[in-house]
């Protein structure tokens, strides 16, 4: 398939959204050129099970990669690992190496991701200090995870709360350290905040919301304590930075392409330089149904972006874009988020957050925006069609659990 | 190693063999199999890896978890030998399985 002339596509990164680009455009017919440059040493990985199953060591590293190094050759994709790319000619159309070398392309797509934000406390670079994103940030972090030794966790998020209850299960003392007044507030309403602190309590961890982390202090090179700003010194063996992640947008942004928390791309993840596209953590895309824009660091968001990407490089139909949905794994609690909640002015909770099965759902003026579903899968999968048709949904219809999901969603759709 | 045999809804098969410890979902995925999206990796959040199990394999299969049998229930095409094929451990008690996967995911 020549499109336009298109004969040459470079994928610059190699996480989720490049592993579904390259599929995408592959599937999608085109055969012309095709070139994945990472910064990592590893194939495309899935990152989730990093700080879940993969961490706690109950899922072998090979089951990580989406697709093994034969599928590659197959595919007649051409792999360049631990390169980042330093550069993009956009005159020229050509993106530099590092190592030196540069590659042609007649498209680029930029899958470069995030980075975990540094810590920029004295201390922090100290031995025994980690951020938890990649294969090689486990690698580091899990053989030093020993049972009995002391974990403090800097930053009350997804990756920190996770991380904090496999660090539990494997027997270390853990402490975790929030800012906010209240865990995952970046994310969620109250109500979730205070079910998944009692429940981190309840097995054991150490929650200090409202805290300024002033310091961190070793010896001999080594961490050995977390100092607050009211002077509490927590000892640490191990502290795990997880204080959010940064669009890797730089490279974009050198070479001139709008950025604004994020490569800036239309609904067909386009940038401003029509040859460029833009797909996952690193972008800002329209969310079309929320009538605004913004960066979402999910899977389903990685995924759904590239082949919006590769269709629209293939010249085939725009697919259709879903709800936007997200997961965590903490203890035998399975969440499930769909849609996006900020900005609304009603929740209800469904269920009894104290059998630890239960849904919180967001309405905004009477319509359901979105759902955060603990052990609830109906809930979660009912709200995502309810969300995307739209539907004015009454409190106490959605609160009656004698009324099945299912009932209720047909109901809505009637 | 156990054989897996992938039905896609337009009839055409593929052997595949499987190894042992790996989810039905994965062997596919791995093999390219379409029809399978398994857009959560297998972490039992999506729904999108459902198969039709062979009747003769059903028990052999596995019991179905809570979880896994409140998502099937949102599933399309939903019938009484679904499954979803993250939930399927390969074992060399399903050599010789056969699943079919459905029209679409979603």
């Amino acid at each position: 398939m020549t499109l336009g002339g298109i004969r040459n596509i470079v994928v610059a990164g190699a996480g989720q959204a490049a592993a579904q680009a390259l599929q995408s455009l592959r599937s999608g017919g085109y055969d012309g050129a095709l070139t994945v440059v990472g910064d990592e040493a590893a194939l495309p990985y899935q990152r989730p099970p990093l700080s879940k199953s993969y961490l706690k060591g109950e899922f072998e590293e090979d089951r990580l990669y989406f697709k093994p190094g034969a599928w590659y050759e197959d595919q007649k994709i051409e792999v360049v690992l631990g390169t980042t790319v330093t550069g993009i000619d956009r005159a020229q159309r050509e993106v530099q190496l590092e190592h030196g070398g540069h590659l042609p392309y007649d498209v680029l797509i930029l899958a470069t991701g995030s980075r975990p934000r540094q810590l920029t406390l004295p201390g922090a670079d100290l031995a025994g200090v980690f951020d938890l994103r990649s294969l090689a940030d486990v690698e580091r972090l899990g053989p030093q995870m020993v049972a009995g030794r002391k974990m403090v966790i800097i930053g009350a998020g997804y990756i920190g709360l996770e991380a904090a209850a496999v660090a539990r299960h494997m027997g270390l003392e853990v402490t975790v350290l929030e800012m906010a007044p209240r865990v995952l507030a970046r994310v969620t309403s109250p109500v979730l905040s205070a079910f998944y602190e009692a429940e981190h309590r309840r097995h054991g961890v150490t929650i200090l919301t409202g805290v300024q982390t002033a310091r961190l202090t070793g010896a001999d090179g080594q961490v050995t304590s977390v100092v607050l700003s009211d002077g509490t010194e927590l000892p640490a063996d191990i502290v795990l930075s997880g204080i959010g992640i940064l669009p890797n947008e730089e490279l974009a942004k050198a070479a001139g392409i709008a950025c604004s928390n994020g490569i800036l791309v239309d609904r067909d993840g386009r940038t401003s330089d029509p040859q460029v596209f833009a797909a996952g953590d690193c972008a800002s895309r329209p969310l079309v149904h929320y009538g605004r824009s913004g960066r979402l660091e999910s899977v389903h968001n990685a995924i759904e972006q590239s082949k919006l990407v590769a269709a629209a490089i293939l010249g085939l139909p725009r697919p259709a874009e879903d709800c936007p949905w997200f997961w965590s794994d903490q203890y035998d609690l399975k969440l499930q988020i769909a849609g996006l909640s900020q900005g609304y002015d009603t929740h209800v909770v469904r269920g009894d957050p104290a059998a630890r099965k239960f849904a919180v759902f967001y309405l905004k003026n009477g319509t359901l925006i979105a759902v955060d579903a603990v052990n609830s899968p109906p809930e979660f999968l009912a709200s995502k069609k309810l969300i995307m048709s739209g539907a004015k949904l009454a409190p106490d219809v959605l609160i009656d659990t004698s009324t099945p999901m299912k009932d209720i969603a047909a109901q809505a759709a009637a | 190693m156990p054989k897996i045999t992938y039905i896609a809804h337009d009839g055409t098969e593929r052997t595949i063999e499987a190894r042992n410890g790996m989810s039905v979902m994965e062997v596919a995925v791995n093999n390219s199999i379409p029809g399978i999206d398994a857009d959560c990796g297998g972490a039992c959040a999506c729904a999108t890896c459902h198969v039709y199990v062979d009747e003769a394999f059903l028990s052999k299969a596995g019991e179905q978890q809570e979880m896994e049998k409140s998502m099937l229930d949102f599933a399309e095409n939903v019938r009484p030998n679904s499954r979803l094929s993250c939930q399927i451990k390969v074992t060399d008690a399903l050599d010789g399985l056969r699943v079919t996967t459905p029209e679409s995911q979603h």
